[in-house]
């Protein structure tokens, strides 16, 4: 504010920022809180705030390149009569189709296959793309039960049995009407353009006890072959964990709160839920106290970049992670070359996130025949395989850096953290201390 | 007929026994079931045209996933009986607890007795008739299919409902949100009079029910609605 000839440079509220100001006007304009899908935007403790230590003088590290470090991994050792065994430890996590386009979910068939790896099925049921085109493939049983059919469920590898969600723990879905095509209200049994709720509970059971039994249907359903994954939303990973080995659980997957979703609530994503990295000891500790690590397998999922990311979760105790959002991103969402369409559409690209409006420009998250023929599945198909291989050398590059023969032998010890917070959260060394605040030393 | 007594033979081979007559080359049409005694997942995700009565009453989620079968329990069963079932015939002598009929797609299921709460939850095609009362609760979110209810309804009928046609005898206790009383056209007379018929039913008439379904105002997101979700 100037005062006579004094002024002073207009200041803006850190608190009312820019952001902050827009979404107030929005609301207070369009009377609908603003929906939005990936996961959480602002920045939280992660795996960039971790490092490995890498061997130098006491430990030993393997050549790189020629001595052998495994990254096979067996997910449902413990009740299944046939385990999945998958090349590399990254799997693609569950994202319907009716949020993504039919040669979106070809493609990631096409391309965990050429990988080694599984996919996973979402709300909206098995469609043809990826069944034909998954080599492995996760069915996940989720509360809405939009499509679900015993015949789909016996033509699976395995049962996802969707509980939570990292983006929304506790929280339900919402497809908004304009992607409701024809074929998307036929496999969810609703009518065309209307908001398709997904409910927030499993319809016919009400906490563990239930679930137990729950799970015993299904594998009488399927004659006791598939690995029977349990997935949560990052918000009590001790307990719910625990619970889910109780219930029976083959697999536990542990989805943080960078885990995206087609569509919700930007509220619920930014504040519902905790970091990724702060999930990850409570969950393997539950694993441990139960005399359960390494025989129920954990997946643990939200915000996975890269092949340190990898490397990183599977040191804090993880036997595999699942990856989403960079899914999208290597089959080519948010690809600057649609730069223009971004514009237009009043976003940039690496920024869209109004996945529910079914205006993707890449082709990827819409319903849209013209948009979804962009998307060439064989190309798209190519590059995640290519982004998968990336990430699974990496994590291999690290692991015989620290001396291990198996990406599975990475531990804590082999990490330290940057803050105090990424300390406490990991469980491991403030990096040139021996202190992990909460438990050593004052 | 094969004969599967509970008391001394495991569920996994009474389930196998009926999955494998949906494989060429298995002949039984008929099995008996003796003993379930609250077993839970008894016949379940039974694939084929075969006929099924078990003589006493089960637990959880019996007949659920049914596709083609004609199950009939000659007792009361726990919750989730015929959970999201394809097709083929469910029939309950006795009561059955919550969750009955949860998320069934297509088939017939008949309670000669009560249904607990959610009778119905989240139906997406399934035909349910009730000689009974129903819970609190019941067709929530229900998609589409038809729940007749002979007796009445609890709290919150219908709440948040799709496309499902509710037929009710007796009293509702309340309406769930988006859930009214519409007319009784002659198609949903009709509609019913086939549906007791299919249930065996003979002594109520078709006029003597009120059809309740979805008001759909809350089929689009509108903040006037705000109070209603």
């Amino acid at each position: 504010m100037s005062q006579n000839n004094h002024p002073t440079t207009p200041r803006k509220s850190s608190t009312f920022d820019d952001y902050t100001l827009s979404e107030i006007r929005r609301a207070a304009a369009t009377g609908i809180y603003d929906i939005r899908g990936g996961g959480t935007k602002r920045k939280v403790p992660h795996f960039d705030d971790l490092l490995f230590l890498g061997a130098s003088m006491s430990r030993y590290p393997l050549e790189g390149y020629r001595e052998k470090c495994s990254t096979e991994v067996v997910l449902g050792t413990r009740f299944a009569k046939k385990p999945i065994t998958l090349k590399i430890p990254i799997t693609i996590a569950g994202m319907s189709f009716g949020s993504l386009s039919g040669p979106a979910k070809e493609a990631l068939g096409r391309g965990a296959t050429l990988a080694g790896t599984s996919t996973t099925t979402g709300d909206g049921g098995m469609t043809e793309e990826e069944r034909g085109h998954s080599e492995t493939l996760v069915y996940q049983y989720l509360p809405s039960r939009y499509g679900m059919n015993p015949r789909d469920l016996r033509r699976a590898d395995a049962i996802e049995i969707v509980i939570g969600q990292g983006a929304k723990p506790g929280g339900g879905g919402m497809l908004l009407g304009q992607k409701i095509s024809d074929r998307v209200a036929e496999m969810r049994t609703l009518p065309k353009g209307i908001d398709q709720r997904s409910a927030c509970r499993h319809p016919d059971w009400t906490g563990p006890d239930d679930l137990e039994i729950k799970i015993l249907e299904l594998r009488e359903i399927t004659g006791w072959e598939k690995p029977i994954y349990i997935k949560v939303g990052g918000a009590r990973p001790y307990y719910d964990t625990a619970l889910a080995v109780k219930a029976g659980a083959d697999v536990v997957v542990l989805d943080g709160m960078q885990g995206g979703t087609a569509a919700t609530q930007e509220v619920f994503i930014e504040h519902v839920g905790m970091p990724t990295l702060a999930c990850i000891r409570p969950a393997v500790q539950a694993l441990q106290d139960l005399g359960m690590h390494r025989k129920v397998q954990l997946i643990v999922s939200g915000g996975i970049r890269s092949g340190a990311d990898v490397a990183k979760a599977l040191a804090l105790g993880a036997d595999a992670v699942s990856i989403g959002t960079a899914a999208l991103v290597a089959l080519g969402d948010n690809d600057p070359k649609w730069e223009a369409e971004y514009q237009t559409l009043g976003t940039t690209a690496g920024s869209y996130d109004d996945w529910h409006e079914g205006r993707d420009p890449a082709g990827i998250t819409t319903q849209d025949p013209e948009l979804a023929r962009r998307l060439d599945p064989v190309l798209a198909g190519r590059r995640l395989a290519n982004y998968l291989k990336v990430m699974t050398l990496e994590a291999q590059t690290i692991a015989r850096a620290c001396g291990k023969s198996h990406v599975h032998n990475l531990e804590p010890e082999d990490l330290v953290a940057l803050t105090i917070e990424a300390s406490a959260m990991a469980g491991v060394p403030l990096a040139g201390t021996s202190w992990i605040p909460g438990k050593t030393g004052f | 007929m094969p004969v599967i007594d509970l008391a001394t033979t495991p569920l996994r081979e009474l389930n196998q026994a009926l999955h494998d007559a949906a494989t060429p080359g298995h002949n039984d049409t008929e099995f008996e079931v003796l003993n379930p005694k609250g077993a839970h997942a008894v016949a379940v995700g039974v694939a084929a045209p075969v006929d099924i009565q078990v003589k006493g009453s089960v637990g959880y989620y019996c007949g659920g996933m049914n596709e083609a079968a004609s199950i009939t329990v000659h007792g009361s069963a726990g919750p989730g009986v015929a959970e999201n079932m394809m097709s083929g015939t469910v029939v309950i002598k006795g009561d059955a607890s919550q969750y009955a009929g949860a998320t069934g797609r297509g088939g017939l299921l008949v309670i000669e007795g009560n249904a607990a709460s959610r009778c119905g939850i989240s139906m997406k095609g399934i035909n349910i008739v009730v000689r009974g009362n129903i819970g609190h609760m019941s067709a929530f979110m229900a998609q589409s299919g038809n729940l007749v209810v002979l007796g009445d309804a609890g709290e919150a009928l219908g709440d948040s409902l799709y496309e499902a046609r509710l037929f009710v005898r007796g009293a509702v206790k309340s309406l769930g949100a988006d859930c009214v009383a519409k007319e009784m056209r002659p198609e949903h007379l009709q509609l019913l009079e086939s549906l007791l018929a299919e249930a065996g039913i003979t002594d109520v008439k078709p006029q003597e029910f009120t059809r309740y379904g979805s008001a759909r105002t809350l089929y689009n997101f509108n903040i006037d609605n705000a109070d209603a979700y």
